[in-house]
Formats: C-alpha cells, structure tokens, sequence
C-alpha cells in the first residue's frame, strides 16, 4: 500500500486505514510480498495521483493535457507492473500516441488563447470535493471489505514467454469475435460521424 | 502484492476524475477528467485479471481502450461543432433543454 493511499484513507476514515495498516502488516509477516514491487507501485502510484490532481485543479488547458499524459504513462507503467505487457503497448500507442494528439488538436482549434485562464471551473465547483471523498470513502471500504486480504499472482499469468498475449489472441480472434466485430463497426462509424459532424461544407 | 493496491489506486483516479466532470466547465477539461474515470475501471480490470490468473480481464481492457478512442473522436468532433456554432465550450452556457 502506498504512502499516499495511506494518507488519504487516515484523511478519510480512521477505522478503513487500520484494516489496511493491519492487513499490510499480515501479510508482510506471511512473506508473501514482494518488496521491489510494491516499492515501484507506490513510487508509480505517487506521481499519478499527483499528476491526475494537477489535471483537474490546474489553470492552464494545455498543461492539463500534459499532466495527463503523465498519468496515461504511469498507468501504462502499472500494467507492465501486473503483467499485462500487451495492454501497456496499446496503452501507450491508442492514448499517449493518438488521444493525445486529438486533446491537442481539439484544445487548438477551439483555443485562441495558450496560457493561464480563469474560468475553466463551475461556479459550484467545491460541490466536487464531498462527492469525491464520499465516492472514495465508499469505494475504498467496499473494496478493503471484499479483497483486502486478496493477494496478486507474482508470477506472470499463465507461465513464461508471454503466453498471456497468445491467449488474448485467442480469445480475441475466438471466444470474443462477435463483440470484436462489433467493436470494428462502432470505431467505423465513429470515424465516420466525427468526419460528418466537423466537416466544414 | 495485495489486490487492494490495485483497486484503491483505481478508486483514488475514478474520483478526481469524478471531480473533473463535475468541477470543470471547459467541455474539453471534462473529456480529459473521462479519460480518467476510463484508466481507473481499466487498472481495475487488470488487476482482477491478474487476480484470476484469466487473460479475459485484459481483453475487455483492450476493449475498453478501442471504445475510448472512438468516444474520444467523436466528443472533440461534437464540441468542435458547438464551439464553430457558439463561439464558447462553456458547458453551463449549452442550456437550451433546460425547462
């Protein structure tokens, strides 16, 4: 568990951040856990959560675009750390390489002005902030209630030399083949409407 | 490692990303608190998948990922539309619906 989910579940509920500090320590005195990983996940963890503030909270449309891009790349980061090697490649490639670009493009096209800005929040923007920490209070027991003695696979799924990206193919071109289709024909027709609907004619 | 690392990092982005929609008036600072709430169900899916020992969790990642793509094109098409028609992407200024 990171520092920072730590200092936000102590923020949020006493009660929640006692089950995981005790948890933590069970598991710590079972030997099942991986020192370096979980040092990696925090350090990881530490930054997205940083950057992901600083995306919603800053003045500036195109540095949330960046910022943005940081927590793109720590997920991707995270799913290397899960094991998940082919989701972190199409992670990087669909939203680091192409939503990206499109964030920028679309901030270009309807932004004359680059730089600091006011009036980028609501006017009842602090209603957010209960909603978020309730949500999160809520989240965070519900999930420290149903895995929090659950414990991650450390070896990669389903043996060595990447057998998970043969069985997402597999799964893919077989088990999941209608829902691929159909997913085929819902970014055609995306394409096309984006195409129709920013058309100048 | 324990699961709930995983998924309280997933809970922690959902709900700045909720915050995100509901804070921001800018309808392309609102497409990016999405993109958010998309990653965290995302980390969610993959650390269930490595939870199972089941690929199957990573594939609808990567389903969830081609449909982000797409909803992202067409939102960015949408408030290109309404900003050529309007001048302004301030959302609380779209309320033509509102009775």
């Amino acid at each position: 568990m990171s520092d920072t989910d730590r200092d936000a579940l102590v923020s949020d509920s006493g009660s929640d951040a006692v089950t995981a500090v005790s948890l933590l320590a069970q598991s710590v005195s079972d030997g099942n856990v991986n020192v370096a990983q979980n040092i990696g996940f925090g350090l990881i963890a530490a930054v997205m959560i940083f950057a992901a503030l600083c995306v919603v909270t800053t003045k500036n449309v195109v540095h949330a675009a960046l910022w943005l891009v940081i927590v793109l790349g720590g997920v991707a980061a995270q799913y290397i750390l899960a094991a998940a090697e082919f989701v972190a490649v199409s992670q990087v490639m669909v939203y680091i390489g192409a939503v990206m670009v499109l964030f920028l493009f679309g901030i270009m096209l309807t932004r004359a002005q680059i730089g600091a800005e006011d009036g980028l929040n609501n006017q009842g923007w602090q209603v957010g902030i209960p909603v978020g920490v309730v949500l999160f209070g809520l989240l965070s027991y519900v999930v420290l209630d149903a895995f929090g003695d659950d414990t991650l696979a450390e070896a990669p799924l389903t043996g060595a030399n990447n057998e998970a990206t043969v069985d997402i193919a597999d799964r893919v071109l077989f088990q999941y083949l209608a829902p691929f289709f159909g997913m085929t024909f819902v970014l055609l027709a995306a394409a096309i409407g984006a195409i129709v609907l920013a058309r100048k004619d | 490692m324990l699961a709930a690392n995983f998924l309280l990092l997933a809970a922690v982005l959902f709900c700045i990303g909720v915050f995100g929609v509901i804070a921001r008036r800018n309808a392309v600072m609102v497409l990016m608190s999405i993109e958010l709430v998309l990653n965290a169900v995302n980390l969610n899916l993959i650390a269930f998948a490595l939870m199972n020992d089941d690929v199957d969790g990573q594939v609808f990642a990567l389903f969830v990922i081609a449909i982000a793509a797409a909803e992202v094109g067409v939102g960015l098409a949408m408030v290109l539309l309404i900003y050529r028609n309007r001048r302004s992407i301030s959302l609380d200024e779209l309320s033509e619906l509102k009775g």
